[in-house]
């Protein structure tokens, strides 16, 4: 059995989308323009290097390799067109850890309002909460493990949270199921 | 503890996950109101112990704006409603009707 671990990950290129995104328009438009299906409510859409999160109705972010981070919100406005939108790089703005290993849900359990009981919180959730006292967005990966994002003005806090929520944890308490 | 349902996330979260806005549904006095009614539109709010209309925000989650029914005395949550609306809805109306027999009405 691997161990608990607290990391962060390689820096990831971002770009936020603001769009009415309920439209079948906007998905085409989007599925077009990313290759990412866009997911339901408090989804995230995982797709090899890319991803595309649920952030609110009408907000949308996007996770891809830094090189095409240039392009992609260029292509995002000409295949949205017309419809009121905003695509912008904010790969900058944020900081993203993993957290992976027996107990991974205790971590966060410990800072987040979340229910992350195994049958609560699967693959392919995504939430937007606070940890401690500050926002951060979690999500849970096909490998079982779990990456969280906050803004980068605060992620020496929340890097010192997790490693010391992580120092102690039962993982007994949510068997994985 | 409060248990709000953000009708955007669909998500019920606790209290610590929102931002409280005050009383919902007061109405700006528009150009030409005079003081003694911009000064109560400003100043002068409900403190009912019973139901009570709500502004909360999803301050920690999707960020939205959202309107909430509930009981000051009970912490009793009847709804949550979209912010884009100036009246609350009927049903949720019929509700509050059906669990406060006695209840004045909401304006
Ligand atoms: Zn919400």
């Amino acid at each position: 059995m691997s161990d608990l671990t607290v990391s962060r990950v390689a820096p990831r290129g971002m770009v936020t989308i603001r769009a009415d995104l309920g439209g079948p328009g906007a998905q085409a438009a989007l599925l077009a323009a990313t290759g990412c299906v866009m997911p339901g409510q408090r989804r995230i859409a995982l797709q090899g290097r890319r991803a595309l999160a649920w952030m609110a109705p009408d907000e949308a972010m996007l996770f891809l390799p830094p090189e095409e981070v240039a392009e992609v919100p260029g292509r995002i406005a000409a295949a949205l067109g017309a419809a009121p939108h905003l695509a912008v790089d904010v790969s900058d703005a944020r900081v993203i850890f993993r957290i992976a290993g027996p107990g991974a849900r205790m971590v966060l359990a410990k800072g987040a309002p979340v229910d992350l009981a195994p049958q609560a919180f699967r693959p392919g959730d995504f939430r937007r909460t606070r940890l401690g006292q500050v926002a951060v967005a979690f999500w849970m990966t096909g490998d079982g493990a779990f990456e969280l994002m906050c803004f980068r003005s605060v992620a020496g806090f929340v890097e010192d949270w997790l490693l010391n929520a992580a120092r102690s944890v039962d993982p007994g308490l949510f068997a994985e199921g | 503890m409060l248990l709000l349902t953000c009708p955007y996330c669909g998500v019920e979260a606790e209290e610590t996950e929102f931002a409280p806005g005050g009383q919902a549904h007061t109405r700006r006095e528009s150009a030409g109101a005079d003081d003694a009614d911009f000064a109560a539109y400003l100043f002068e709010r409900k403190n009912p112990r019973g139901v009570h209309f709500e502004r909360w925000r999803h301050a920690y989650g999707c960020g939205k704006w959202f309107h909430v029914a509930r009981d000051t005395a009970t912490l009793e949550i009847f709804g949550a409603y979209s912010a884009q609306t100036a009246a609350p809805p009927e049903a949720l109306i019929a509700k509050i009707r059906r669990r406060r027999p006695g209840w004045e009405g909401w304006s």
